[in-house]
């Protein structure tokens, strides 16, 4: 009997702290970031962002009238261990939806996971197989990098520029970029006269333009990220080369400009993200106002610029909070609620998810820009 | 293939051997006094550029001060290093000491990095960035800065190691540590010569790389890899020889890139770096049994 009553009493107060835990009404996001190690550049403005994100929700009153929490854990950008802290985030935290990984190698590894234990995934990594083809559980907020070489591409058409020169470095961004663009190249009818690569520490690619500059493309296009695409503007300029020159993306930042110098950098082409350049967008742009502000929030919470990198986990954020808001709280309803996102104005972009598309993004998530006296300035 | 393409490649690969050169003088010196290789050599270079920068930004000192500035304080660090990582090893093998410059090389690193952040620095160059053109070629003013001062440098050596006591004594070190213990060099003292001298000539290599390379915490990497082969090729001399080795890899480097194919770039050094150790292991000039100063 004594049994009995203990076994009863104890029941009482699971039930009890159980329905405590419910009336207070929190709602569990998961973050799985690279925050050190070698790709801790994406994932600390990420962690910053959401934390950021989380507090001002918060002070609002939260989602609902429920509290955000958000349970962020560092993965410094190894797959094992993201896969490691995916399962911890699901079995001990019970967290709702899962924000990240940082890189395509972590969110690859994490996605048996997640389609297992079924908790809605929205990736920050560019990676085009991460939602290609769909998997059920998973979303991804970059765009793929296929859309900026397109961008790139289109623009190049309506100059009649058919001849390219690629530029490529030699790590799994440059890799990804010459593959798209051949495939693209080759679809839209340009030829590929030369392709050049180098590598991520190089210091010096004159070797590489002079051979191109023989071969006298109608177009550069050099995909990389810091510090190699500054260093191929400075050579371009030094050998004199008159061919339009394009850059990736993945260079959209003022410290490219500031690392090549205004003048070296004058008249180079790129996409770029409208987070970097909201100050050169006309007024009545729908991100305008949501760039800005993030753009000072940031810059008044950490002293340095946003970056596009913390505005992926910036769209993952309102992705998650906005299928809440609509839909409910369990990992199902989250998961729905994303898939039914449409036109959710953003950082990135504007996001209109279907069954058939998980990322959302089109070419306009993108604007051409020219480097016009060390500013960005937009081409039509 | 036309004249000023080859032209072109020939001085872009001559300018950066000048820097591989000079990073790999500083290897031998090092080596010759002590009879280890200091992996830590590239951190030096590093932070040559970083030390730069700050002088310039933080200091708001202008160039002509922010180099001595920054070369004093990476001399500093070479002495700290010398002083506090070096000498105190009881067994000092060289496969001690050579895995205890690899750990100073990583603790540098991560200190820079927590120092100066993980981004790419920019350095104005010294006389602006108008190319100069050379029979159909251009290259900067830069990298004729680049040329000089690696020459002057070569000739202060020379005039040091041949024409000083010290230089001298340093030089009977390396002939024979315990001969010239034995007629009264300091041998300690000569390894920490060998130390600060090495460690100011990579900060310089390193300033003057900055403007065309950019730096940030990591350029010590490759770049010392580079000075180590273009070391070995001239057979750890600290003089012509090694600034021969250094040109000769950056004109192969520059011409594969150019004439074969720019994927094997690196490949091109480390298999010339394989070829000298299996077939020359004294260097491209070295007899076998060369003196090596």
């Amino acid at each position: 009997m004594k049994k009995m009553s203990v076994l009863f009493s104890s029941i009482c107060l699971t039930l009890l702290f159980a329905t405590a835990s419910f009336a207070s009404g929190t709602i569990k996001i998961g973050a799985l970031f690279a925050v050190t190690g070698p790709a801790s550049f994406l994932g600390e403005p990420e962690k910053k962002t959401l934390e950021m994100l989380v507090k001002e929700a918060n002070e609002k009153g939260g989602i609902n009238g429920m509290k955000l929490e958000a349970v962020i854990y560092d993965t410094g950008g190894d797959a094992t261990k993201a896969v490691q802290l995916a399962t911890k985030l699901i079995k001990d935290d019970k967290v709702s939806v899962i924000i990240g990984p940082s890189t395509t190698g972590e969110s690859m590894a994490v996605i048996p996971v997640v389609e297992k234990e079924k908790v809605p995934l929205i990736s920050c990594a560019a990676g085009i197989k991460i939602t290609d083809p769909v998997k059920h559980w998973v979303f991804k907020t970059p765009a793929n990098d296929h859309v900026a070489a397109e961008k790139i591409l289109n623009y190049m058409a309506s100059k009649k520029q058919k001849s390219i020169a690629l530029l490529t470095v030699t790590d799994g961004f440059g890799a990804s970029g010459r593959e798209q663009i051949k495939v693209l190249a080759k679809q839209k009818g340009f030829t590929i006269v030369a392709d050049e690569v180098y590598g991520p520490k190089d210091t010096d690619m004159t070797s590489q333009l002079t051979k191109i500059r023989g071969i006298k493309p109608d177009a550069i296009i050099c995909w990389g990220t810091n510090p190699g695409p500054a260093v191929v503007t400075k050579n371009v300029k030094q050998l004199g080369i008159k061919t339009p020159l394009y850059m990736s993306h993945g260079v959209a930042s003022k410290k490219y400009i500031e690392l090549a110098g205004a003048d070296s950098a004058e008249g180079v082409m790129l996409p770029a993200g409208k987070l970097a350049i909201y100050d050169a967008l006309p007024k009545g742009d729908v991100q305008y106002k949501l760039l800005k502000d993030y753009d000072q929030s940031y810059k008044k919470a950490h002293g340095t610029e946003a970056s596009t990198f913390g505005g992926y986990a910036y769209d993952a954020f309102l992705l998650a909070t906005g299928a809440i808001k609509k839909v409910g709280s369990t990992p199902e309803q989250i998961r729905n609620g994303i898939e039914q996102t449409s036109k959710l104005v953003s950082i990135s972009g504007i996001f209109t998810m279907s069954p058939k598309d998980h990322n959302g993004l089109d070419l306009s998530a993108f604007e051409m820009v020219k480097v016009l006296k060390g500013d960005w300035s937009l081409l039509k | 293939m036309q004249f000023d393409q080859i032209l072109q490649y020939v001085l872009s690969g001559l300018s950066t051997g000048a820097i591989y050169a000079l990073i790999g003088i500083g290897f031998s010196i090092i080596y010759n006094a002590t009879g280890i290789i200091n992996f830590a050599q590239g951190e030096f270079v590093m932070l040559g550029g970083l030390l730069t920068l700050s002088c310039l930004e933080l200091l708001k000192l202008p160039l002509w001060a922010a180099i001595p500035c920054a070369i004093a304080v990476s001399t500093v660090v070479g002495i700290l290093f010398e002083r506090l990582a070096i000498r105190p090893l009881k067994q000092p093998t060289p496969i001690n000491l050579v895995i205890i410059t690899i750990g100073g090389s990583i603790l540098i690193r991560g200190l820079a990095m927590l120092v100066w952040g993980k981004d790419t620095h920019a350095i104005p160059p010294f006389s602006g960035d108008t190319p100069i053109a050379i029979g159909g070629a251009t290259i900067l003013p830069q990298h004729l800065w680049i040329l000089a001062i690696t020459l002057l440098i070569i000739v202060i050596n020379k005039v040091y190691f041949y024409h000083t006591i010290s230089g001298k004594a340093m030089r009977a070190c390396s002939y024979n540590r315990r001969a010239a213990g034995l007629v009264g060099i300091d041998v300690r003292r000569m390894v920490l010569f060998s130390f600060i001298i090495s460690s100011a000539m990579g900060a310089v290599a390193g300033i003057i790389v900055a403007p065309l390379t950019m730096t940030a915490y990591d350029v010590g990497v490759m770049l010392g890899l580079k000075g180590f082969c273009a070391a070995i090729i001239g057979g750890m001399s600290s003089g012509i020889s090694t600034v021969i080795g250094g040109l000769i890899l950056g004109v192969l480097e520059s011409l594969g890139a150019g004439l074969i194919s720019s994927g094997y770039k690196d490949a091109i050094a480390f298999i010339i770096l394989l070829l000298i150790l299996f077939i020359r292991p004294q260097g491209l000039f070295g007899k076998a049994d060369s003196e090596r100063v």
